[in-house]
């Protein structure tokens, strides 16, 4: 298997040379001449004078959908996607392995590549820009928000703003855990040197990164009113920017897809010898579960979305009840991939905070199995709950009954993760490094999430607080609170390995104690507004409301100014001071960290054979042949 | 010897603030809770908000306190040296009863939302074909009352009154109310935030809704469903007034929109929706 590292090609190309051939700025150059294609023949297909040209935009969706297919096929082939498949059509024999080499340097990022490290690390990138991008647009939904009536932008750009934050942090975070540190970490962890499908994790990637630059689109055609849910029939009477809001969402819903399946395929058949599913460290058991989400739930959105693009293009009328289709049709596929989604988001979270207790407690996993039920109970749990948020629309009124026991039902595997955490920090030796200090917010935040929670999922009391700002305010405290503390602890945790480089403890603690005060000081108040009875993703309100819109607004403009003191952060110790990491900064006892810094191409010299627990705390040095586990209830 | 310690001090610290806590949740904070007393079904969501809450606040207490005390008591006091904690890897009788525990208290909840929803609607939407009727305060049948979104405004009709429709609502004290919900082009929520009533309008589709009114009233009525452009602006204001005022007022506005009722088509549970038509 380490002869796939050295498989260099002789002769390799350099200085500007190096441009030729497959590779991001080519996938770019055959994006943009595919679009054009693909635009020019959809202009040729349905000429002006057809029903589904809309006069009134000026805009011709069977055009823009086919200038986007095209484009992101052009693109991809680019990259050099196409190659594979073509070679061994021609009967050449299989390569194990693209653009590996660390000789190729920073070229590498920018290429197909089948190393787990370099693709995590093209996640991490790719995926805090997007990020940032959402959040700016955030702080520009905060400044609308700052007076009722005064108006820095208008009710349409307002709309497209809080669209395009909504849709792109749901699809750029759907990986902003696994993505960067599934791919990198889990791997190492159960001792295989790839994942199994390398070249489909590529794929992934450069899928998400195509759908974000066709949200980003979506400005050209004149945005989208219908928020991330994009529900119809409002959907089908949008201008063409809807069109960008279906591309993106299918394309991160096709790339969801794979990567789960790649997750999957990884941990059934890639663990290491000794690897027994009871030995998986707790974090790979996380991106287990949500890999199951990922694959299966992805496949209806992306359904609900071709549907609604073949309403825009082809003249069916799957969404539009005056021609006998459904509103509730949408709604309800949507929510089936919206509901486990928003798991996909949270799942990974708890993955990492438990992964991280255990290094920072020093003390095993407290619970491992009960860890291990909680995350596939909320993996099974999670499709059975959709209908919640569709309590007042009519839709199965009779059902509500069960959708409100079996939400409630969801806190209870919930209720497991919290246990673990808990007993793991039981007696423990507490460490409050940055992570830890992430970890312990995302406890505090993630329970007022859960807390709120009961109160949406409760049908009585989610009459009033339906689509108003405290459902906001609860999946805010879910996933901001919760996936975001954890993605920032897994940064500072893994960083210094990933890259080789110390990330500065000082201003990680100002980036914590900042973003933990005035995240709480930003959504808390939504608590109060929603109670009060304003509703979401409107552009104007009550005049009254105002002190409280205000005080949001601010606290939301220093949780930017905390996200740039990460940003100086990481280019200053990154970029700047570049203090060397040890080889095991935390004392952690996984595997990765006796790894060399920075990580080798082809991970391990020799193949680990694991024969304990991942947490061997407290038991040093682990007698060869020790049973995995102490008995259960012995202690404590 | 140290564990019994540590979960005493756990114990009488949580229950000290859980006796503090609760009852100034239950006394000062539940009755400022949402929506208020502007209906029967309102109050009723303000009992079920304090429930919720009182139920909540012992449970976040004991992570939050647990949390707290752990962080303080289990701290690193030698960081200079790397020291393991004792490898405990669980606790059987903790985790059993950490699931009977939360079991009870979710069925509880899941039990008790039901209840209180079988018994009035609460308010909430329940599609065409409702099952949780409220009993009229004198018997009799309710006002139904229809509502008509579309963008970006509510209109109501009254078909007990030859089925007018006006852009205004006055409603009657201590009457049972049948919001007959639907809409003109897209998905709409009529929400009337003080009567405690949220139903969706959707496009050829009648969502049922009840209220039972209290005294007289100033209600606003937002939309609660994200409905286009203009969807922030789309809410207006109605009132609860006395029987007699509402018996004048309704006439006067049959009066003033008879000219208007000729042309409208004739009153229906869900209207044929618009063609659709690409707007900003």
């Amino acid at each position: 298997m380490s002869a796939i590292a050295m498989s260099v090609p002789a002769g390799r190309r350099t200085g500007w040379r190096k441009l030729i051939g497959f590779n991001m700025l080519t996938g770019i150059v055959l994006g943009i001449g595919g679009w054009y294609l693909g635009h020019f023949i959809g202009d040729h297909l349905s000429g002006a004078g057809l029903a589904y040209y809309s006069a009134e935009a000026g805009e011709n969706d069977i055009a823009i959908f086919l200038g986007y297919l095209l484009g992101v096929v052009g693109f991809l082939v680019g990259l050099g996607f196409a190659n594979y498949p073509i070679r061994r059509l021609l009967g050449h024999p299989p390569a194990l392995a693209e653009h590996e080499s660390e000789a190729e340097g920073l070229f590498r990022y920018f290429t197909l590549n089948t190393d787990h490290k370099v693709v995590a690390k093209q996640y991490m990138v790719g995926i805090g820009l997007f990020f940032f991008v959402a959040g700016l647009n955030a702080m520009l939904i905060r400044t609308e928000l700052l007076q009722p009536n005064v108006h820095v932008f208008g009710a349409n750009q307002y709309l497209t703003l809080v669209g395009l934050h909504g849709a792109m942090m749901m699809g750029t975070m759907t990986s902003g855990i696994l993505g960067p540190f599934a791919q990198w970490a889990v791997p190492l962890m159960i001792g295989s040197r790839r994942m199994a499908f390398p070249r489909i994790e590529s794929f992934t990637f450069w899928l998400l990164m195509a759908g974000e630059v066709i949200l980003l689109t979506t400005i050209f055609f004149g945005g989208f009113q219908t928020g991330w849910t994009g529900y119809q029939p409002l959907g089908a009477q949008g201008t063409a920017g809807y069109d960008a809001y279906i591309g993106f969402f299918a394309l991160v819903g096709l790339s969801m897809c794979l990567f789960g399946f790649n997750l999957i395929a990884t941990i059934t058949v890639m663990r290491g010898r000794g690897m027994t599913w009871s030995r998986l460290p707790i974090f790979v058991w996380a991106a287990y579960a949500t890999a199951w989400l990922m694959l299966l739930a992805a496949p209806m959105l992306i359904a609900a979305l071709l549907m609604g693009a073949s309403d825009r293009t082809l003249q069916t009328a799957f969404y539009i009840p005056g021609q006998g289709g459904s509103a509730y049709l949408f709604q309800n596929l949507f929510w089936v991939f919206g509901h486990p989604e928003v798991y996909i988001l949270a799942l990974p979270g708890m993955g990492i905070v438990l992964e991280l207790m255990v290094v920072f407690a020093r003390k095993p996993l407290w619970g491992y199995r009960l860890a291990v039920a909680g995350m596939l109970g909320i993996s099974f749990l999670s499709w059975f709950v959709w209908q919640h948020h569709l309590f007042v629309s009519g839709i199965n009124a009779d059902l509500r009954p069960f959708y409100m026991l079996s939400t409630e039902l969801i806190s209870l595997p919930t209720g497991f993760i919290f246990l673990c955490a808990m007993g793991t920090l039981w007696r423990g030796r507490i460490r409050f490094t940055v992570p830890m200090l992430f970890c312990l917010g995302w406890m505090f935040n993630f329970l007022w999430g859960g807390i709120s929670g009961v109160f949406v999922s409760d049908v009585p009391s989610d009459v009033t607080t339906h689509g108003s700002f405290f459902v906001m305010a609860h999946f805010h405290y879910t996933i901001m609170g919760g996936l975001i503390f954890a993605f920032f602890a897994a940064i500072y945790y893994w960083v210094p390995k990933m890259y080789g480089y110390n990330l500065n403890e000082r201003l990680g603690k100002i980036h914590f104690w900042t973003l933990f005060i005035f995240f709480n000081s930003t959504f808390a108040p939504l608590f109060a507004l929603g109670f009060m009875g304003m509703p979401r993703r409107v552009v104007t309100y009550n005049a009254a409301w105002q002190g409280l819109n205000d005080w949001v607004s601010i606290s939301a403009y220093c949780i930017g100014l905390s996200m740039l003191v990460f940003l100086f952060n990481v280019v200053w110790s990154l970029a700047i001071k570049r203090e060397p990491a040890p080889i095991n900064p935390w004392n952690s006892k996984s595997i990765e960290w006796t790894l060399p810094t920075p990580v080798p191409v082809h991970d391990f010299d020799k193949l680990p054979v694991f024969d304990a627990d991942p947490y061997p705390y407290g038991v040093e040095p682990v007698p060869a042949g020790a049973p995995a586990y102490a008995p259960a209830g012995g202690t404590a | 010897m140290e564990e019994t310690h540590h979960w005493r001090n756990i114990v009488v610290l949580w229950l000290v603030a859980s006796l503090i806590m609760t009852p100034i949740v239950i006394f000062v904070i539940g009755p400022g809770l949402p929506p208020g007393n502007g209906s029967v079904e309102a109050s009723g969501q303000v009992t079920d908000n304090t429930v919720l809450l009182a139920t909540a606040t012992p449970v976040a207490l004991a992570v939050l306190v647990y949390i707290a005390y752990a962080c303080w008591a289990f701290r690193e006091r030698t960081p200079e040296v790397v020291l393991d904690g004792p490898a405990i890897r669980g606790n059987s009788s903790v985790q059993f009863w950490w699931l009977i525990v939360t079991t009870t208290l979710v069925l509880f909840l899941a039990g008790y939302g039901t209840v209180r929803l079988l018994a009035d609607g609460s308010g909430g939407g329940q599609g065409p074909n409702p099952i949780a009727v409220p009993s009229a305060p004198n018997g009799g049948k309710p006002l139904v009352v229809q509502v008509v979104a579309q963008q970006w405004q509510f209109n109501y009709r009254f078909p007990g009154y030859g089925g007018f429709e006006t852009n205004q609502i006055e409603l009657p004290e201590n009457t049972l109310v049948q919001f007959n919900v639907t809409s003109l082009d897209v998905i709409h929520s009529f929400w009337a935030y003080e009567l405690g009533v949220k139903a969706d309008a959707n496009p050829g589709v009648n969502n049922v809704a009840y209220v039972t009114t209290k005294g007289p009233l100033l209600f606003h009525v937002r939309c609660a469903e994200l409905c286009g452009v203009w969807h922030g602006y789309m809410f207006d204001q109605g009132r609860v007034v006395p029987k007699a005022q509402f018996a004048a007022w309704i006439v006067q506005q049959k009066t003033k929109f008879a000219p208007a009722t000729k042309t409208l088509p004739p009153y229906s549970k869900t209207y044929f929706p618009q063609p659709l038509r690409r707007g900003g």
